[in-house]
């Protein structure tokens, strides 16, 4: 029953990290823009999520949209502000820009925050549920499954609407989607929002059921980087089953390894996966 | 009148020119022919045109100065470029290829009508509206691009090297959709490097030579002339010799 438990326990984890990748992939791997401040971006989402119940107050649907919409809108301003004018130019001033802008946001929470780890006031998703004997804290069942929900709905939103096709269409092919009548630069800044949300709204799932610090980006960008190239580079639905299996793997070796052992194994596991299988495990060769 | 009226049209990548200097005039209900060999600027001609690049000189549409103005800007006054090479969404569906090739309509409602038409000017794309457009046959491929293009109810519709990389049952076939469109009223400016081709569709032509324009007249005059036959035809003809 452990074994059930723990099990859960990452691949709940792991939606998480797949609802915060699948926003990388759209950058990384659709829009070919590294961002290497994504990890900042859900750090921020759990701060948001703490100011909003703190000051506010009000249940994790609140402070959920609240952190989704706040980072949307500094992914969109971040975009029009930085990420444009470098967008076109070498690799170097992309890495560059995102690396600074990540070192800036990230000492940026240290000097507001502190250092300290903070954790979210005990709310209604306190307590546990047993499920077939499995116990579960409500809280990290909640998160997970939104988080899956979520994943879902973004990868539904680029196939299946009309704004997600422009969107991939300027991906693809930045001209030829001119040529449409498509402006380019409103669809990446859509981009960048629902990357920034995506990123914010998973902090906030985070922060209902694990504590953190401002230094927790660091982790999460590469556990983002990790999960999109699991998945394949560009595919929403490849970063969800990328993002579960890292959760799995991260809570299976931490259980019968030892936590110190958990990241040695997922990234372990990821070197061995470029060696063998370069384009993903959802890649086309 | 002409509906579009392009003078002392230069490109220059950096210090590469990708044309000198390019006039010409496309009247409404006219198919234009842009001809000459690779690398004469008639991709780049097309692309300045249709906002792709930034030109110098004038391009007038409709007595409006369009030089300079963003491609999306360009596609909504009704002029529609379909680019070489295709450069279909691959990734995406025949269906939603043609619904992107609608973003410029300023009439929402007249996507449902468009769909029809481009449905009924090419069964095949009806068939495989579901499929992936990076599924599809050169041919089909072909037709996809031109039906996307007048997805926008194009004004004047250009196209570039339509004819490229296509079996020659194929060719003649877009061909004869293309007379048919001209028919219907559609203004055509055309690139192509099969003269032969061109010329059978065209009203005008201009041949272009190292980014300017070396020769234009009436189609008819133009299969006539003796200068190109020797430097076009004569090439053409015996080539096509077995």
């Amino acid at each position: 029953m452990v074994a059930v438990q723990v099990i859960v326990g990452g691949l709940l984890l792991g939606a998480i990290y797949a609802l915060f990748s699948s926003g990388l992939t759209l950058i990384w791997g659709m829009m070919n823009f590294i961002n290497f401040a994504h990890g900042e971006f859900v750090m921020l989402g759990m701060y948001v999520a703490l100011l909003v119940v703190v000051y506010i107050g009000g249940g994790p649907a609140i402070f959920g949209i609240a952190a989704a919409v706040a980072l949307a809108v500094l992914g969109i301003a971040i975009y029009f502000s930085l990420i444009r004018h470098v967008i076109r130019g070498p690799m170097l001033a992309q890495i560059l820009s995102t690396f600074g802008l990540a070192l800036l946001l990230r000492y940026t929470a240290f000097w507001i925050f502190s250092a300290n780890f903070v954790s979210l006031p005990a709310n209604a998703l306190s307590g546990t549920v047993s499920l077939a004997g499995v116990y579960l804290p409500v809280a990290q069942l909640v998160a997970g499954i939104v988080a899956i929900v979520l994943t879902i709905g973004l990868h539904l939103l680029l196939t299946r609407t009309a704004v997600g096709s422009k969107l991939l269409a300027v991906a693809e092919d930045r001209t030829a989607a001119m040529l449409m009548g498509i402006r380019p630069d409103r669809m990446q800044a859509l981009a960048w929002g629902l990357s920034a949300g995506a990123a914010g709204i998973a902090g906030a799932l985070m922060a209902i059921a694990y504590p953190w610090s401002p230094s927790v980006g660091e982790t999460f960008v590469l556990i983002a980087f990790v999960v999109v190239a699991l998945g394949g580079f560009g595919s929403v639905l490849g970063s969800l089953y990328a993002g579960l299996i890292t959760g799995l793997i991260q809570a299976v070796s931490a259980f019968w390894l030892g936590a110190i052992y958990k990241d040695i194994v997922v990234y372990g596991l990821f070197v061995a996966l470029l060696w063998l299988r370069p384009q993903g495990l959802m890649g086309k060769a | 009148m002409s509906d579009l009226v392009v003078e002392h049209l230069e490109v220059r990548y950096g210090d590469l020119v990708g044309v000198a200097d390019i006039s010409l005039k496309v009247r409404a209900g006219q198919v234009v022919a842009l001809l000459g060999s690779n690398g004469a600027g008639k991709t780049t001609t097309l692309n300045a045109i249709a906002g792709v690049v930034r030109p110098r000189g004038k391009v007038e549409w409709r007595g409006e100065q369009i030089a300079g103005q963003p491609a999306y800007a360009i596609v909504s006054k009704g002029l529609a470029l379909s680019p070489e090479g295709w450069r279909l969404f691959v990734a995406q569906t025949v269906e939603q290829n043609l619904r992107l090739g609608a973003t410029a309509l300023a009439d929402r409602a007249r996507a449902a009508a468009l769909f029809e038409r481009v449905y009924a000017l090419f069964p095949r794309l009806a068939e495989r509206r579901r499929q992936l457009a990076g599924t599809l046959s050169g041919g089909e491929r072909q037709m996809l691009a031109l039906g996307r293009a007048l997805m926008s109810e194009p004004q004047l519709l250009m196209l570039d090297e339509p004819s490229l990389g296509l079996a020659p049952a194929v060719v003649e076939a877009l061909y004869d959709t293309l007379a048919e469109l001209h028919r219907q009223g559609l203004t055509l400016l055309l690139a192509e490097q099969s003269i032969l081709l061109a010329l059978g569709i065209a009203d005008y032509a201009y041949v272009l030579q190292t980014g300017r324009i070396a020769l234009e007249g009436p189609a008819a005059d133009l299969q006539k002339n003796e200068q190109v036959r020797e430097i076009y035809l004569g090439i053409a003809t015996r080539a096509a010799a077995p």
